[in-house]
């Protein structure tokens, strides 16, 4: 279970977070949707300590991420502590971020640990598990956009994390490359994985959320299941946000 | 030519467009230009040829000789034991100048400008004299008591004073060639590998040194190259590296233009080595890279 609490962040003079509460049971999906601007990424970042928060806390799994409690306060973990917590929570980004001098296997094996043909078991089970097994030695330039993401997917999944966040996953796809990316998170959720996923496809959303979310401005304005906030919205701003994405 | 009178492409019939044959353009002044180009070249050679001044015979006669040997060896000594201390200097100044840390960053700052500024035979200077300012030098605590002493002279030979002033002046361009590498590969990658829980020497050595690679290859190959004619400032203390040594030459037979033009030939000869060298390390690092 995830449990975001009372959480802020300001860049500079700009509040980007201002006082956010979500809590999100273990083996759902939770989309998040809002217009730019409103936080979303930010949201997910502070999920993994990307970003620090400046009041209120984030648990996964009861665990404190990022801080160590002592009495009233919160004292921040070593970076050392804090990369041990981001093992357990995948992260998937809106530009894959691959790392261009090593294949889709070397990619995926990167951060694992373990015995050396273990890894490499387990690494080629992941990528077959996005339809890339026969891609484990290309390089991501010779791959397509959407191949780049399925591995990127393939990278976080390799961690066995507790949850995976998703960053507007398909927002740099070509469009009839959005498909398969989809396919592949559909098949995660599915299988029980807990996802958390910022995006514009109202449609997978509608599809495959367990929980919407609906962020404007730094705040969480509403929240329900699909059915409650796509087809009826009880909030102004979320009524228009959806009749601009849902022409 | 008949395109030009044709009426549009878009009015052509299908089969007329069949017959149409494609004429490159042609490049008269690039003909006149490498005729030009030519000539000159053929000037140069026969000049080399048939000048006597050159003197062909005692350049070959010292080209192999056993003096001049070793001072090769000298030479490839200094420029590789230099370049290699002055990129290690050069890996952990970079790091510190893009450090959060204000006082690593001064500290680096302040290294690389003063050892840019100082010219390098000035440097060689001052080092060679470190006996003149610092008689002994002692091991021990800070400011406390020492442990071990040592007779700057016995401890700082002449080649380890160049050895030293090359080093330290390389490792100031070094850490600039190494930041810019760094700061040239993009800070997602660095983020992904942060959030893949990578450790931080890791993300360092296996994310992003590997492609900051790309951009510190061809200033560092220029820089090696570089290195290898700056050992030649050297002869200012003495030591038999090439140059020096075909100085000594010339200075007992009279010969300078072909004892000078040995010098100059194998400078050439490793230059090229060294950008072969280049080529392969160059490809290594582009792999993922090439489609």
């Amino acid at each position: 279970m995830i449990e975001v609490r009372g959480v802020h962040k300001s860049f500079g003079h700009l509040e980007v977070l201002k006082g956010i509460d979500l809590t999100v049971a273990a083996g759902s999906v939770t989309v998040i949707l809002g217009p730019s601007g409103s936080g979303k990424s930010t949201l997910l970042r502070v999920i993994n300590h990307l970003e620090k928060v400046d009041r209120g806390h984030v648990r996964v799994d009861g665990e404190l991420i990022g801080y160590r409690q002592h009495g009233t306060k919160l004292y921040e973990l070593r970076e050392r502590q804090i990369l041990e917590q981001r093992r357990g929570i995948g992260f998937v980004f809106q530009t894959f971020n691959l790392f261009p001098h090593l294949t889709a296997l070397q990619n995926v094996t990167e951060a694992m640990r373990g015995p050396r043909e273990a890894v490499h078991r387990k690494a080629l089970e992941r990528l077959e598990r996005v339809g890339l097994a026969d891609k484990a030695a290309s390089y991501p330039r010779q791959l397509s956009g959407g191949q780049q993401q399925r591995v990127a997917i393939a990278r976080a999944l390799a961690l066995d994390p507790k949850l995976v966040l998703f960053d507007e996953p398909t927002s740099a796809l070509d469009p009839e490359l959005v498909g398969e990316v989809l396919d592949v998170m559909r098949d995660l959720a599915a299988a029980g994985t807990t996802m958390i996923v910022v995006t514009h496809e109202i449609g997978f959303a509608r599809e495959v959320a367990d929980t919407i979310v609906f962020l404007d401005e730094g705040r969480l304005i509403e929240q329900g299941t699909p059915a409650e906030v796509l087809d009826s919205p009880k909030h102004d701003r979320t009524r228009a946000f959806l009749s601009k994405v849902l022409v | 030519m008949t395109v030009l009178s044709s009426p549009p492409a878009a009015a052509l019939a299908a089969d007329e467009g069949d017959r149409l044959t494609v004429v490159p353009a042609r490049h008269p002044w690039r003909w006149v230009a490498t005729v030009i180009a030519l000539v000159l070249v053929a000037q140069l050679a026969h000049g080399l040829i048939t000048n006597p001044g050159w003197d062909w015979t005692t350049f070959a006669g010292y080209f192999f000789e056993k003096s001049v040997m070793q001072a090769l060896l000298v030479t490839l000594e200094l420029t590789f034991l230099g370049a290699f201390l002055g990129f290690l200097g050069g890996l952990i100044l970079a790091p510190m100048r893009l450090s959060k840390n204000r006082v690593l960053q001064s500290v680096s700052w302040t290294y690389i400008w003063v050892f840019r500024s100082v010219p390098l035979i000035v440097q060689l200077l001052f080092w060679a004299n470190l006996g003149y300012l610092y008689e002994t030098l002692q091991f021990g605590v800070p400011f406390g008591p020492g442990f071990f002493h040592f007779e700057t002279k016995s401890l700082v030979s002449s080649f380890g004073a160049a050895l030293l002033g090359l080093a330290l002046h390389e490792a100031a361009y070094a850490a600039e060639i190494v930041r810019s590498g760094i700061v040239s590969v993009d800070q997602r990658q660095l983020e992904a590998a942060a959030a893949l829980g990578i450790p931080r020497l890791r993300q360092f050595r296996r994310i992003l040194l590997p492609q900051a690679m790309r951009a510190i290859l061809p200033t560092a190959a220029n820089e090696l190259v570089n290195l290898l004619k700056s050992t030649s400032v050297v002869y200012v203390l003495a030591i038999g590296e090439i140059f020096y040594q075909v100085q000594v030459v010339y200075g007992r037979t009279g010969r300078v233009v072909p004892l000078l033009m040995v010098a100059t030939v194998w400078y050439v000869i490793l230059t090229a080595v060294l950008s072969v060298f280049q080529h392969y390390v160059e490809r290594h690092f582009n792999r993922g890279w090439r489609r």
